[in-house]
């Protein structure tokens, strides 16, 4: 940038993310104390992890979104609540096949996208109706089923210190994914892909399996994400995982990601994740009507993004 | 050589083709399940039932040959139906009538260049740019209408429901008349304008082409079309719903309809080709895949399925067809490559 002094993406967003915090306090006392703290922070991990995979097909370019992620959410905790039946021996076995189910919504997407050439947009966005009319034809409408009690214990009830167990599976998630995007040749290809796609072919990069390993990541991260958020809701519906679709694009982009790709981290989806959960916790506690409160956050995501998600002029 | 060539840019030389094949398909299957759907009356319902997503999905394909998307276009659907129907009665005088209409048509304007002004203006990526404003458009839409309800004038909406002129179906003359403004508006400054836009920004930048102004441009008429579209929605159905546009999710029902037309119509979402054609034909194809389900009697708790998967194949079987080609292709390479390489 010509002026030099820039504030990474990531920084920005927690400061952001502090400020409104205390906003919160001036507009409705009370609203700061360390068990809400807490509780957005909870809130907010579920976002994070639901969008950890969104941050990967973000990175990669090529237009590369997924948007059948809310479909998966919803997919993966139906088939915990239907397998794991209330029993905590069957949380695993629940756990693998909502990962295996994931993972291959995911592997579809990544052969219509980088062998099919479908537009990644309109691709998962086609795999979403079909998910969504996997579930309508798997359920027929009963949610048959119970959630494990250990599922609810370890993941939404405090664990140490009064945090909850998602807080710590979030950091753990953060860590594998920083050694993942910065530590691992996976990380290191993907960035290329996502800056110049012709360049990494011509560097020795498998532009097609990684586009393909890539979604099949997303895949997989929002199954888990689905299994997590069953663990804090503890019953299903048939759009359980529809309200996080947006809100991941959104905390990636707000976390710094350029959504043209090759450049990103998922420390700022975490920072976007906090963000854009005090906003809506904020319009929550303000008690506003749902008219204002979607109007209020438009214009708060229009003027996060323009922040800085400008794009370069025609000119420079 | 040349054959094969010839084939490959035949989708590019005419990308109604595609389209056109599915077309013929759905109208055949459609036709076997429901015989009388060629009858004036049928097809009038039916193009009048696709009409409104006709005119978004015009709208939408403006946005996209220039290089942009508008997820908004649901939104401004519903905004536009509730300034509408809460202007208007049942026995509004002509001249209200119009009035409101123009009201309505500024409305959606308006909220286009919003779009236009955040996408051309703040340089943002138009993906979460109207994302974020559909939220605006909604969060309006359901101020200026809390709950469903409103009216339209009935003597208006009765000659929109039964009017065929020359005994041709009122959607058939509108497509028409669509797809004739697009060739004309092609040919035109303008029109290469926005495909030059579309295609390579920075070297439309560089011939003079207002870029900025045509992506804006670009905004505003597809907010102008999605409040024509919000017009014909309402006078079918009689009234209003603040969210009529947008179904569950924001920035489901008719936007991303509308994409999925486009892209079926042949449209690439890169921008800077395309033709409006395709679109209306798209249209036309999701509106008789959803026909063909209600009458093959698929049970319902499938039919989201079966839809969901047709339209999966659609999107990927012109990538289909050239992948299996670019195989065989490779594991045989063609005699006038040896020739080249051994010359």
């Amino acid at each position: 940038m010509r002026d030099g002094f820039r504030l990474s993406p990531t920084l920005l967003a927690v400061l952001l993310a502090a400020g409104l915090f205390f906003l919160g306090g001036i507009i409705r006392p009370g609203f700061v104390n360390p068990s809400q703290a807490i509780n957005i922070v909870r809130l907010a991990a579920f976002l994070g992890i639901i969008a950890a995979g969104q941050t990967l097909v973000i990175i990669s370019g090529g237009e590369g979104i997924d948007l059948s992620i809310g479909a998966v959410v919803t997919l993966a905790a139906i088939l915990t609540y239907r397998i794991n039946a209330g029993q905590n021996e069957m949380v695993l076995p629940a756990l693998a096949a909502a990962l295996a189910a994931g993972a291959a919504v995911g592997f579809v997407n990544g052969i219509g996208v980088a062998a099919l050439r479908v537009p990644p947009l309109v691709m998962t966005l086609g795999m979403a109706g079909v998910v969504q009319g996997l579930i309508l034809s798997y359920t027929q409408g009963n949610m048959v089923g119970s959630t494990a009690p250990i599922m609810s214990q370890y993941i939404s009830r405090p664990l140490v210190l009064g945090i909850p167990g998602v807080v710590f599976i979030w950091l753990i998630l953060a860590l594998l994914m920083w050694l993942l995007l910065e530590r691992s040749r996976y990380g290191k290809h993907l960035f290329a892909i996502g800056v110049n796609r012709t360049t990494a072919r011509l560097s020795g990069v498998h532009v097609p399996l990684m586009v393909i390993l890539t979604y099949t990541l997303s895949g997989l991260l929002a199954a888990f994400g689905g299994f997590i958020l069953l663990g804090f809701t503890g019953v299903v519906f048939l759009n359980l995982g529809g309200p996080y679709l947006f809100p991941s694009v959104a905390a990636v982009v707000v976390g710094g990601t350029a959504i043209s790709g090759g450049k990103g981290s998922y420390s700022g989806t975490m920072a976007g994740a906090l963000v854009l959960t005090l906003i809506t916790s904020l319009l929550t506690a303000m008690q506003m009507e749902d008219a204002f409160r979607q109007i209020i956050l438009g214009v708060t995501l229009l003027v996060l993004i323009s922040l800085y998600g400008r794009q370069r002029g025609l000119r420079q | 050589m040349r054959n094969r060539l010839q084939l490959k840019y035949l989708p590019l030389r005419f990308p109604s083709l595609f389209p056109l094949i599915l077309l013929l398909v759905a109208v055949t299957v459609n036709a076997i399940l429901q015989p009388n759907l060629l009858e004036l009356r049928v097809m009038n319902g039916n193009l009048r039932s696709f009409l409104p997503l006709m005119l978004v999905a015009v709208g939408q394909t403006l946005v996209i040959i220039g290089a942009g998307i508008d997820l908004s276009i649901g939104a401004i659907v519903s905004l536009v139906t509730a300034v509408l129907v809460t202007n208007l009665l049942p026995d509004s005088p002509p001249l209200v009538i119009i009035g409101v209409v123009a009201l309505a048509c500024a409305a959606g304007m308006a909220a286009g260049a919003l779009n236009g002004f955040g996408v051309a203006v703040l340089r943002l990526p138009p993906i979460v740019t109207t994302y974020a404003t559909g939220f605006i458009f909604s969060g309006l839409a359901l101020w200026i209408l809390p709950r469903p309800g409103g009216s339209m004038p009935e003597q208006l909406a009765r000659l929109y429901r039964r009017v065929t002129p020359l005994n041709i179906p009122l959607g058939i003359w509108i497509a028409l008349i669509l797809i004739l403004l697009w060739a004309l508006f092609r040919h035109t400054r303008y029109g290469s304008y926005l495909i030059a836009t579309g295609g390579k920004p920075e070297a439309a930048y560089a011939t003079a082409v207002p870029v900025n102004a045509v992506r804006f441009g670009s905004y505003v008429a597809a907010g102008l079309f999605a409040a024509l579209g919000a017009l014909v929605l309402t006078l079918g159905t009689g009234s209003g719903d603040p969210r009529i546009g947008v179904g569950i999710t924001t920035t489901g029902g008719m936007t991303l309809d509308s994409i999925v037309a486009v892209v079926l119509g042949g449209t690439r979402l890169s921008g800077g080709q395309g033709g409006v054609a395709g679109s209306i034909l798209g249209v036309i194809i999701l509106g008789l895949i959803r026909n063909i389900i209600s009458f093959a009697d698929v049970p319902s708790w499938n039919q989201t399925l079966v839809d969901a998967t047709i339209i999966i194949v659609a999107l990927a079987a012109p990538g289909l067809i050239g992948w299996i080609r670019d195989r065989r292709r490779r594991a045989l390479p063609p005699k006038e490559m040896v020739q080249e390489v051994a010359g």
